[in-house]
């Protein structure tokens, strides 16, 4: 597609939605559209949108970290007449002279699942605390531990994303860890989040230190390759496995002992309270502003003492993703 | 000519040993059978994708479709086995044979309708990798019955664990070091890649041996396809996203000539090998992952520049 005919495209939506202007338009821009995460808070949104009598443009990134492709985004929605839009956004710094730019011609932005930086660049924010999800996930485990000798493995994300360094940081700040150099820390991996990736990084560290006992993982996928890695070696029955998501093949997982706990989150939330906020600053024009915690909980069907969790049954029927 | 060839290795092969040497005085657990076999199922996957790549890039051709084309094997295999109840051996068939199929429709726009294997095969990589999401709704296929992942299974040896996956890999290699040095259609191979032009002034059917390049690719691929499930457990949709560039870069570190003609295949397995290696080596030594990435960019470089100066002397 051309320049040209893109530019006639747009014209052409932004003219076709002035007639049907009783409708209100929001807008949702994902950071992916084949993570399974946005895959289901984008199905969230639809609903809510066509409960709502309200009209849904839905866009994404090429990739985690497309920053241009939101600005496209943003940029065409703004001209086919949306008055407000949810956004994860994919750079928290980057994107904010593109959304400052909409804010001055009305319209409202709601910031969902990701904050920007600074957080008050969009009227509001629709999140789950990513820090207290991991102090969860760091009681847990050290309730789980209490004073055995640990050796933990940490299969992060990937270096200076936001949502990984506040899960990492939130998981030291829930087992009492305050030192990042403190020996009980082995092993530090990226795994972007990925199972393959995951499972070659953990396979990795159990060669640094096969006694490692405990893994904390940044989410599920990255969980299930650490299992496996586990797995192979037969040491699957021994180690500790938490992790954080809460999507459907998690807690699964966590039903099967694969993990031994997760902190699950809610996009389905975030994205329907988006398009509750669109829908009502449409009919009365006023906007939503602050920090709204979609909420966390931890899911486990070993509970310990001291901590508040919710069993697997609570969690498959929460959880997010293919049931 | 022999000799030639054999010097082409020296390269990755000093690099490799220079890398080995290096790990094991700074871990002790670096230098052991199981680490070994651990390195050797971590390339696998992209290692037999790198099989493919290299044939095409012995034609001078390129295929930046490979890690979608496998993905899309990968769904099909399990979601015909998983959702449609498909018995597994047939759904890995039915997977090879879109790999295939998407193979054979690389190799029929780059020879019948003359497009450049570049443009042909972005354009593939994206319609893979769409039909992959679209197919699979960008969901993980769990719940893989037994069948699928036979390839993850694994024998001992003196105290090694080695799965089924890697001597398949090996096997492989072997197979196509066979087929390109001591068959008539492995030499054709060569020929196109130097000169398309006195290869077909020769009789060497020029056509017939790029679309059979780039269809075995294909098949090639839905065979690593088959050796991530056995390895994941999973039928994962976003897999494969950068393995175009990981393959080209096992290609490329192994002193194949992306001018084509020149190159040899244990070179590819050798490439893969160094860049397991110096991810598992790093991680040994408490190294940030992200040095492994700037030490392969690096050693890209100079792969390169390595092959550019003997193509200067030759």
């Amino acid at each position: 597609m051309n320049l040209k005919r893109a530019l006639t495209l747009t014209l052409l939506c932004s003219v076709s939605s002035a007639f049907a202007a009783s409708q209100p338009i929001i807008g949702l821009i994902t950071k992916t559209e084949t993570n399974p995460f946005f895959v289901k808070m984008k199905e969230g949104a639809q609903k809510e949108a066509k409960a709502r009598g309200a009209k849904l443009l839905t866009a994404a990134g090429k990739a985690d970290g497309d920053n241009a492709g939101q600005v496209t985004a943003l940029e065409n929605m703004v001209a086919a007449g949306a008055k407000t839009i949810l956004i994860t956004p994919s750079d928290a710094k980057a994107i904010l002279p593109a959304i400052e730019k909409a804010r001055k011609q009305g319209v409202m932005v709601i910031a969902l699942d990701s904050p920007t930086d600074p957080q008050d660049g969009v009227d509001a924010l629709f999140a789950t605390d990513n820090y207290k999800a991991g102090q969860l996930i760091g009681q847990y485990a050290k309730a789980a531990f209490g004073n055995k000798a640990v050796k933990i493995a940490t299969l992060d994300l990937f270096p200076g994303h936001p949502v990984g360094i506040a899960r990492h940081d939130g998981f030291l700040d829930g087992f009492g860890i305050t030192d990042k150099a403190d020996k009980r820390i082995v092993c530090m991996q990226d795994s972007y989040g990925d199972q393959a990736k995951g499972q070659t990084a953990m396979e990795n560290c159990l060669q640094k230190d096969p006694e490692i006992n405990l893994v904390y993982t940044i989410n599920e996928p990255a969980a299930a390759g650490a299992y496996q890695a586990l797995k192979a070696i037969g040491r699957e029955k021994d180690v500790m496995i938490v992790s954080i998501d809460g999507g459907c093949t998690g807690v699964k997982n966590v039903q099967a002992g694969i993990i031994a706990a997760t902190a699950q989150q809610y996009p389905l939330k975030m994205a329907s309270l988006g398009v509750q906020a669109g829908v009502n600053y449409a009919k009365t024009g006023k906007k939503v502003s602050g920090y709204t915690d979609t909420g966390v909980t931890l899911i486990t069907d070993k509970k310990m003492k001291g901590v508040t969790s919710k069993d697997t049954k609570f969690g498959l029927a929460n959880c997010w993703g293919t049931k | 000519m022999k000799r030639i060839k054999s010097m082409n290795l020296l390269g990755p092969i000093v690099a490799l040993l220079l890398a080995c040497i290096f790990f094991s005085t700074q871990s002790d657990r670096f230098l052991s059978g199981q680490n070994f076999s651990l390195i050797l199922q971590q390339v696998m996957v992209v290692g037999v994708m790198a099989i493919g790549q290299t044939l095409v890039i012995l034609t001078a051709g390129i295929d930046l479709s490979c890690g979608m084309v496998m993905a899309l094997g990968t769904i099909v295999m399990t979601k015909f086995a998983v959702e449609l109840g498909v018995p597994p051996v047939l759904a890995i068939m039915c997977g090879m044979f879109v790999s295939t199929a998407f193979g054979m429709l690389n190799g029929f726009l780059v020879t019948r309708i003359k497009l450049p294997p570049f443009i042909v095969t972005l354009g593939t990589y994206n319609i893979a990798f769409a039909i992959t999401q679209i197919y699979s709704n960008s969901q993980t296929v769990t719940g893989l019955p037994a069948a699928l992942t036979f390839f993850g299974n694994t024998f001992n040896i003196g105290g090694t664990v080695i799965t089924y996956g890697t001597v398949l890999m090996v096997v492989m290699y072997v197979l196509i070091w066979i087929f390109l040095t001591e068959t008539a259609p492995g030499r054709q191979i060569y020929a196109v890649g130097n000169n398309p032009e006195a290869a077909r002034l020769t009789g060497i059917p020029t056509n017939r041996v790029l679309l059979m390049v780039y269809t075995f690719a294909g098949f090639l691929y839905s065979i690593a396809g088959l050796l991530l499930v056995s390895r994941t457990g999973v039928g994962d949709p976003n897999a494969g996203q950068t393995d175009n560039l990981d393959t080209i870069t096992a290609v490329v570190l192994g002193g194949t000539s992306l001018f084509g003609g020149r190159g040899l295949i244990f070179g590819t397995l050798l490439g893969a090998l160094i860049v397991g290696v110096f991810r598992n080596g790093l991680t040994l030594t408490g190294v940030p992952s992200v040095y492994q990435i700037l030490i392969t960019g690096v050693l890209v470089i100079l792969a390169v520049a390595a092959d550019q100066l003997t193509r200067k002397k030759g």
